[in-house]
Parts: structure tokens; sequence; C-alpha cells
């Protein structure tokens, strides 16, 4: 597996996209920090980076990123390899590559000027977003054949992650404001990474209040360790999750 | 060496296998042949697992293949249309499959040496012609020294030259015990090289016979139209 995912970092690492995005993430990030002497305010312009930006790029690039492996794939199947082994090579392959980039992209600006907790937790939601998506992208890329309903599959879901799922939990919030809906908001930010992400960084921010009722139950929950570690372990569901249907999927793929 | 029970396999709606029974044991050259679309890719392609059948068996040294990846380190695979990682370079590609392969048996190197390919060990793939890649695909397939070769379609796009060198290979191949399954639409070839005739038509085997049998049993000296007669009678039924 992990000799896979050394030739998987090889050629990643001559495509130079990988290059091109890190570059792209150390501009903005410095851009930010030296246009605020407040290291927070950064942060939390960062933060919409984050939420936004590395998901749209980690699902992009590892769908391409896959459906250009696909002859390596072929050629690995028909050798004594299992597909377990050859599906999580790949995968790890491509979430160290991306993990990587992202850390020297985002997180050498953030150590030198906000080498806070808060910059801690902006880091790890980071990371912690790029794997799920990678792991997302992984979902199409295997479940569908055609490459341009495998990237369209995969934007869809960045969209409907990103934009969509906020909308319907707005609505959901109108149209039963009459009811208590504290359980509800919380399951209801589980269902999306992205969500959860956000609210990791924001508790950090201690600008929950502004948020009203949400954020006081946020605060609440979100708050304490045991939110905390349950935010962890909904993350890592949303990692391990969209893997383990790819590779339910992948094993009967006829290649 | 290789057995299969009722393979079946659907493409959508299309029936490809229809309940594929065969076996095939070694010091055999076999060649499966049989129109465009008939099951050839695919009866293959499930031997390797690249293709899960929906029903049947498929048997290694009497074990069952399915779940299992290890007896593929006894085959060599050489595809219709090699298709290899385009970034990398000729040398790297060879290096990346030892690595992977991890082969505890000596190397055959013959192929690569005969068709000249270490020379051209730092192009990249893809700057390759259609007929260099399929050097590449066979020097590969018989690389490791497996005891079964599956070679699909081996010789198209070849030189004459190549073709000769890969012939001679297969027929040594054949010569050490191994086991050799060819698919080919070229009948001179297949009947320069092959022992048995496997005839596949709309994914049901039609015949499995020896060369030999074939002939006699028709009376004609050319295999051509030996099975060319075989089928017009089979139509005729």
């Amino acid at each position: 597996m992990f000799k896979i995912s050394k030739y998987v970092i090889y050629d990643i690492l001559r495509s130079k996209v990988l290059i091109a995005y890190t570059l792209f993430l150390l501009a903005v990030s410095f851009a930010l920090f030296s246009l605020e002497t407040d290291g927070a305010k950064s942060v939390v312009s960062l933060l919409s980076i984050v939420l936004i930006i590395v998901p749209l790029i980690s699902v992009v690039f590892t769908t391409t990123y896959f459906y250009n492996a696909y002859e390596f794939i072929e050629l690995l199947v028909a050798q004594p390899l299992s597909r377990n082994t050859i599906l999580l090579g790949e995968f790890l392959g491509v979430a160290v590559s991306m993990t990587a980039a992202f850390l020297i992209g985002i997180g050498i600006p953030v150590l030198i000027y906000s080498p806070t907790a808060t910059g801690g937790v902006l880091l790890l939601s980071g990371v912690v977003l790029t794997l799920s998506f990678v792991s997302i992208a992984f979902f199409s890329s295997v479940a569908m054949r055609d490459k341009a309903k495998g990237i369209g599959m995969s934007l869809l879901l960045w969209f409907y992650f990103a934009v969509i799922y906020d909308a319907i939990v707005l609505g959901i919030l109108f149209s039963f404001s009459d009811y208590p809906l504290d359980k509800v908001v919380i399951a209801l930010a589980s269902l999306n990474p992205i969500d959860m992400a956000r609210i990791m960084v924001l508790m950090k921010l201690d600008i929950s209040a502004l948020m009203g009722f949400t954020g006081a139950v946020y605060k609440q929950f979100f708050g304490s360790s045991f939110g905390l570690l349950y935010t962890m372990a909904i993350m890592l569901v949303w990692i391990i999750l969209p893997l383990i249907v790819a590779v339910r999927i992948f094993k009967k793929k006829n290649l | 060496m290789i057995r299969t029970e009722n393979l079946e396999k659907h493409f959508g709606k299309l029936h490809v296998l229809k309940g594929v029974n065969t076996s095939f044991s070694g010091g055999e050259v076999i060649s499966v042949i049989g129109p465009n679309g008939s099951g050839k890719t695919t009866l293959i392609k499930s031997i390797l697992g690249m293709v899960v059948a929906d029903k049947g068996k498929i048997y290694f040294d009497n074990k069952d293949v399915a779940n299992d990846f290890t007896y593929r380190h006894h085959i060599g695979y050489m595809p219709q249309i090699g298709r290899y990682p385009e970034n990398m370079k000729m040398g790297q590609l060879f290096a990346m499959m030892k690595d992977l392969r991890k082969s505890t048996s000596a190397l055959d190197e013959e192929l690569l040496n005969e068709f000249h390919l270490t020379a051209m060990f730092d192009k990249p793939m893809r700057t390759l012609s259609g007929g260099t890649t399929q050097k590449v695909s066979a020097a590969l397939a018989f690389l490791f020294n497996p005891k079964v070769l599956i070679l699909d379609e081996p010789t198209a796009g070849l030189d004459p030259v190549a073709s000769e060198i890969l012939k001679a290979k297969i027929l040594k191949a054949k010569g050490e015990g191994k086991l050799v399954i060819v698919t080919s639409h070229i009948m001179s070839e297949v009947e320069e090289m092959a022992d048995k005739i496997m005839y596949l038509f709309e994914g049901k085997i039609n015949f499995f016979k020896t060369i030999a049998d074939l002939k006699a049993e028709t009376g004609e000296e050319k295999l051509g139209k030996a099975i060319a007669k075989i089928m017009k009678r089979e139509a005729n039924v």
C-alpha cells in the first residue's frame, strides 16, 4: 500500500498542479496577514478560504487525478495486489500530497503571524476538510465510470455542502421556528463537514455571541469538551465513510 | 491449472458470458478465437480478476480465486491495448513493476533485450508508438517468469521481426511447461502456435478442440477452412 502511495506522490509532484495550489495558498495567506495588524482578524478571513476554496480544490484535483491515473490502476489490478491495497494506496498518496500542500500554504503563514490556539484549530479543521473532501471525491470517481460525470458529481457534492445545505438548514429553521430546535440544529450541522469545521473555528474565536440563539446553543454544546470530542468523531466519520463506500464499489468494479 | 465453472457476465443488458465451462492445463498453447464482441476479452479479464463475474467460479490450481489476489503472482498479462502512466519513463515503469511484484523467482529479461527496450529506458511512455508499447507489454508479461501467460492479441501492431521474436518466445514458454492463453484473429498464426482452439460465440464455447482433431474432422488442410466448415455446419443444424 505504501509503495503505491509513493508512486502516486511522485506522479503528483511531477504534474506541478499541486505546487501551483501551494503557492496560491501561500500568496493568499501572506496577503491577508499583511493587510491586518490583528492576527485573529486575518484568521477569520482565512477561514472563508479554508471553508470554500480548500474543499473545492481537494475535490476537483482528486477527481481529475483519479481519472488520469486510470491506466495506472488498470495496470495494478492485473498484478498480485488486492483491490483494497490499490485504492487505499491511491487515497493515501493523494491525501498526503493535498495535506502537505495545505500545511505549507496556510500552516507556515499562520505559524509566523498567528501562532495561537485559534490558528491551530484553523489548521486542524483545514486538514480534516481536505481529507474528507478527498474521500468524497474518491467516492464519486469510483462510482462514475465516465470522467465528465465523475467531475460533475464531485462538483455537485461540493456545491451542496458549501452552498445548498446552508440554504436548506435556514429554510428548516425558519419554517419550524415555533418549535425547540436546539438538538435539531446540532444534528443538522453534523451532516455537513464544512459546517462542522466552521463551528470548530468559531467556537475558538469567541464570536458565537454574534450568531444569536443558535450561537448560544452551539457554544453550550460544542464549547464543552464533550462537544469537541463529538466534533472530532463526526469529522472522522466524514473522512472514513465515503472511503469505505468507495472501497466497496471498487471491489466489484469492472476495469 | 485454470478451471472455470458456469461463468456468467452481464454488462447492463448485454449478456457477454453465458455459462463458460472450461479447463486449461500447463504445457499448452490455447488459442481463444471468435468474432468481435464474442466475450474473449471479458473471459480473459474475468480470469485475471479485472472483471468480476456475476455468477460462476474460477479455480486456479484448484483454489477458488474469489477474494484472492495471490494467484496473480503466477500470471503474466499482456493487454490488447497497453495503457501506462504517461508521465513515467520506460525505465521507471519497469523498476516500479519489479518493486510492486516483489517477485522471488529469477527475472526473465529475454524479451527486454531482444526488443532492444533497454536502449529506450529514458523515453516517457506517452511518446512511444503503439508497436513499442506492445513490446513493453509483452516484456512485462514475461518478465516475472509466471507459469501462466495470458496474451490478448499479442501480435497486433507488432512489426514482422518483433512478431517472430514473440512467437518464438511463446513456443519456448510452452516447452517449459507453461500455460499460454492467446487470443488472435490471424488464423495462420493460430495454426503456428496453438495446440487447442477454443471458439467463443456469443458468450458460449462453440467448440474446444485440438487442431489435429479439427482438421481430421473436416478433412481440410488449412485451419481457416476447417473452422469455416464447422461454422457452416453448425449454422445448418
